[in-house]
């Protein structure tokens, strides 16, 4: 038998009112995945985890966890499935009249844990997330990023197959983000946790999530490996919520771009091993010209370069031009002539 | 000051405090689990039952838009039933529970609906019960305010407890009427006064101290 997704949403729909929520959504996650649920905001990307633990219901479809249909299930029924569901949310909605150990403890209390072995638990997750000696303190003393820690062990610690991240670095500084990120990461890999998170910061999934998916109003626009969608987007939503990790022509050059002039400016969009090929050497030696890097640069994508570079030919000559474009079709992932350059930008 | 009056106002204190005392904790019996009902009956509440709702929040605006005196009066016959007199200590604390009850499930009700539902939720998330989610949240959360609603329900009570005088319920209100109004004793209604003060100082203080002690956010 094959092992069946840890989460299976199946043509779910979720209207309110007349508006679509979610519009018939298929997705399947397998155990141990890390996946970026992305979207800008009123995209449904809240309303989607919400049907996950049955906070929310979809009006047709199925949502399976773990092979159990809950889409019919009562509250109370749903009840142990959500024990079995961790989640963190953006605002970490620890209980202020409780101490850091209790927040913690309280899944366990839920789930009849006898004090004793909730006492050790606790302090084993407090361990984990590095804040063993905080057991006993009021959250409201704590930092965004410490809270957010004793959120994750909170999720984590009835053992749940899956921990499901509202926007939880959304309100985090850059540095306790990483911090976070790092955390999570380290859960997925060291407890096989299967992790879905959404945010609108594509930085985000970009960090620790193997597979994207996109939600623009309700519906999946995009999908797959994060580094293939990363590298080449096929979505609008997908290219605009790209946009700041792409490097984009200065003004002043863009400025100076005509349809005719001494250098022609292409741009060219790598991804993976071809992000490490000599291409100003590749082009030079197919124009006999030196070729120029205007503007651009790599990032990663978990160990997977990607990268946007815009390289002006060292000729205008259309012949030319053509032949390198044929020759680097094939290695790239896109590339595109933009016009002329002045020979000194 | 004679002897007798210092007695007279002792005596005065003493009632007060019992009618208070015993009223005050029958209201928060009966006003905290009639706010959580209140609260969790509500359109969205986690035992929604809107209709329940409606008849309840009826029932307490009603209680709560008659002048005390006149429930005095009102509940004579009730009063009667339950405690066997229309008159004393014992008859004051019926009508008094009944109109500070309503009035502080009011007051708390405030209080457990400045619970945020995103906390709700994620303790819906962790797959609490309802009866769960009563106990770990809502009351823990919202008891600071529950405190202090309760210490101002008490001051108002001290305040009703005078009118009470008027069934023959005794306390400093009624030795203030008697003494010091009817009779022109003016530094009788002065100690009152100053008791009273020095009363309601005190109730309010413990209140807003233990409201600070058990307050983390």
């Amino acid at each position: 038998m094959t092992e069946h997704p840890v989460v299976l949403l199946d043509h779910v729909t979720r209207r309110f009112t007349d508006m679509p929520a979610l519009d018939d959504i298929t997705l399947s996650i397998a155990k141990g995945e890390i996946v970026g649920l992305i979207g800008r905001s009123g995209a449904g990307k809240s309303t989607l985890i919400r049907c996950l633990n049955g906070l929310d219901k979809p009006q047709e479809g199925r949502v399976v966890i773990d092979g159990l249909d809950i889409t019919p299930l009562s509250e109370q029924a749903l009840q142990p499935v959500r024990r079995r569901i961790g989640m963190i949310f953006q605002h970490f909605n620890l209980l202020s009249a409780k101490t850091v150990a209790d927040n913690v403890a309280l899944p366990l209390k839920i789930a009849g844990v006898g004090a004793a072995a909730r006492r050790k638990r606790v302090m084993e997750l407090l361990d984990l997330v590095g804040l063993a000696d905080k057991a006993d303190t009021w959250p409201a003393r704590l930092s965004g990023g410490q809270k957010q820690r004793v959120g994750i062990a909170r999720a984590l610690a009835s053992d749940p197959l899956l921990l499901l991240s509202d926007e939880a670095t959304s309100a985090l500084d850059p540095e306790t983000t990483q911090g976070v990120l790092d955390l999570l990461a380290r859960v997925n890999r060291d407890l096989g946790v299967t992790i879905l998170m959404i945010t609108h910061e594509i930085e985000v999934v970009r960090q620790i999530a193997g597979r994207v998916v996109v939600l623009d109003r309700g519906r999946i626009v995009e999908e797959g490996p994060v580094a293939r969608v990363m590298a080449s987007p096929q979505a609008d939503t997908t290219k605009s919520l790209l946009r700041g990790l792409s490097p984009i022509l200065p003004r002043d050059v863009a400025d100076r771009i005509t349809p005719d002039g001494d250098q022609a400016l292409i741009r060219v969009d790598v991804y993976g091993p071809d992000a490490r090929r000599p291409l100003l050497d590749d082009i030079a030696r197919i124009t006999g010209r030196p070729a120029r890097l205007v503007h651009g640069g790599l990032n990663d994508v978990q160990g997977e370069p990607y990268g946007r570079m815009f390289i002006a030919l060292g000729t205008s000559d259309p012949d030319s031009m053509r032949r390198v474009v044929a020759a680097l079709s094939p290695k790239t992932t896109a590339i595109e002539v933009l016009g002329h350059v002045p020979g000194d930008v | 000051m004679s002897q007798a009056m210092f007695d007279l106002l002792l005596r005065g204190l003493n009632e007060t405090i019992i009618m208070t005392g015993i009223s005050g904790a029958l209201s928060f019996l009966i006003g905290l689990p009639l706010a959580l009902i209140l609260v969790t009956t509500d359109r969205g509440g986690i035992f929604e039952a809107v209709a329940v709702n409606r008849i309840l929040g009826g029932i307490v605006n009603a209680l709560r838009s008659v002048p005390f005196i006149i429930l005095l009066v009102a509940l004579i016959p009730l009063t009667r039933l339950l405690v066997g007199s229309a008159i004393g200590i014992w008859a004051a604390i019926v009508p008094l529970t009944i109109a500070a009850a309503p009035y502080f499930a009011r007051v708390a009700e405030v209080s457990l609906r400045e619970v945020e539902r995103p906390l709700i939720d994620a303790a819906r998330s962790m797959g609490a019960t309802r009866w769960t989610i009563l106990r770990e949240v809502l009351i823990p959360e919202s008891l600071p305010g529950i405190v202090s609603g309760f210490t101002v329900t008490l001051v108002t009570l001290i305040g009703a407890s005078a009118m009470a005088g008027a069934v023959g319920a005794g306390g400093l209100g009624d030795i203030a009427i008697r003494y010091g109004y009817q009779r022109f004793q003016t530094e009788v209604m002065v100690s009152v006064v100053v008791i009273l003060i020095v009363l309601v100082c005190g109730i309010q203080w413990i209140g807003d101290w233990l409201a600070r002690r058990i307050d983390h956010r």
